[in-house]
């Protein structure tokens, strides 16, 4: 808590100082540069460092973090071979996507609230500045995931029955020819509430788990004991978001690739 | 909360990274993994033809030891009989040359005996004229009666 700007600090002023974004444009070209700035530094850390390590990998002894990414990996090759029969070599690449930069994202969360924005503060030296660096708090960049997954799920349903055959699914799936419009309809309504329910599911548990860290950052050197447990308990939370985002994603395109 | 263009700069990002990971990280390693596998099952095929020609290797040794036991334990034998055999043929010579000794050793003795009883002969007659000479010294004449002596000498 930096208690040494003008305005009386109360703990409403803290929390909303906490939930807003750095925010650079209006309406809607506004842009978060937080989240942009935390997400791609962190994406563009771990999937760099990734290609380094793969491209030194070797078919000998897996050392170190060859041994660990392999792991990492195969763990989410085989819910991909498990869930998803189809041949596309996408669904491997962008179920691993997902698995580690939503929990190398949803990781930020353990970084101690008030520590990121003091010192995007003191690097800016604007002692105002909202700074929200846990990016999967953030609906725009969870909708940004959800809405690629979207796009990828009809783009599939279109290569995988073509045009005819997924046209005559959404129209003649759950109730036959005859009752069409209301075929259509509900296809409608199933698809579209994947995207917003994967996004939000994400978004609401780590914004609310982000809202627990900074209702204990108000309570002072109680903050200490209060905080550990949340946040071992919150490892649990990181994982298994990252592990539903990934495991949804594999299923909606194992539905995408086969006829109901 | 609002939706605004950030969401267009996250997918920018979520596309870069989908497609590091396709082109850059998934590819190599799974190579790599595959590989690997590949690598483990040779090598368990090799340790599997390893133990089976082991196996082979201690039945043919196992053959051979046999084997050769076998041809041990004939040559003992015809070894021994061998053995015998010459034990045989040197009783059988012993025997040979002994009747040989004996035989030249007895017919040795019997010229010896036949010699002596000549000897003996020769004297007895010469002791009989001898005696005779001495009994019938005037009225017999050696010349006049050797006929008969030499008859007599004959006789005995």
């Amino acid at each position: 808590m930096s208690a040494e700007h003008g305005e009386p600090l109360t703990a409403t002023s803290y929390i909303t100082h906490h939930l807003t974004n750095f925010k650079v444009g209006s309406g809607f070209w506004t842009f978060h540069l937080d989240t942009l700035i935390v997400s791609g530094l962190i994406g563009l850390a771990v999937f760099v460092s990734l290609a380094v390590i793969a491209n030194r990998a070797t078919s000998g002894v897996p050392k170190g973090w060859q041994n660990f990414f392999e792991m990492v990996l195969s763990f989410v090759n085989q819910q991909v071979k498990d869930t998803y029969h189809g041949n596309n070599p996408l669904i491997a690449p962008l179920a691993i996507t997902i698995f580690i930069w939503v929990f190398s994202m949803n990781a930020m969360d353990l970084v101690p609230v008030d520590f990121l924005p003091w010192a995007a503060q003191h690097a800016t030296g604007n002692e105002h500045l909202p700074f929200k660096f846990v990016p999967t708090t953030d609906p725009n960049l969870t909708f940004a995931m959800s809405i690629t997954v979207f796009v990828i799920m009809i783009f599939l349903n279109f290569k995988v029955k073509g045009f005819g055959g997924f046209m005559h699914e959404v129209l003649t799936v759950p109730f036959g020819a005859k009752l069409a419009p209301v075929n259509l309809l509900f296809r409608i309504i199933e698809d579209v509430a994947k995207p917003i329910s994967l996004s939000l599911r994400l978004f609401g548990n780590m914004y609310a788990g982000e809202m627990v860290f900074i209702l204990i950052g108000l309570v002072g050197i109680w903050q200490l004991p209060l905080a550990l447990p949340w946040e071992l308990f919150h490892i649990l939370i990181i994982t298994l978001q990252a592990f539903v985002f990934m495991m949804l994603t594999i299923v909606y395109m194992s539905m995408a690739s086969e006829s109901h | 909360m609002s939706i605004n263009a950030t969401l267009i700069g996250q997918m920018i990002w979520f596309a870069i990274f989908i497609w590091i990971t396709m082109k850059f990280i998934w590819p190599p390693l799974q190579k790599a993994m595959a590989d690997r596998q590949q690598q483990i099952a040779d090598g368990l095929a090799a340790a599997e033809r390893g133990k089976h020609d082991l196996e082979l290797a201690a039945k043919r040794s196992a053959d051979a030891l046999r084997e050769a036991k076998d041809r041990a334990a004939g040559i003992t034998a015809e070894a021994d009989k061998q053995a015998r055999r010459i034990v045989e043929d040197a009783k059988d010579a012993a025997k040979v040359e002994a009747e040989k000794v004996y035989n030249a050793k007895l017919a040795e003795l019997e010229q010896e005996a036949e010699r002596a009883r000549s000897a003996l002969r020769e004297r007895v007659a010469e002791l009989a004229v001898a005696g005779a000479e001495k009994i019938l010294r005037r009225e017999v004449n050696a010349a006049a009666h050797a006929d008969m002596l030499s008859a007599l000498k004959q006789e005995l």
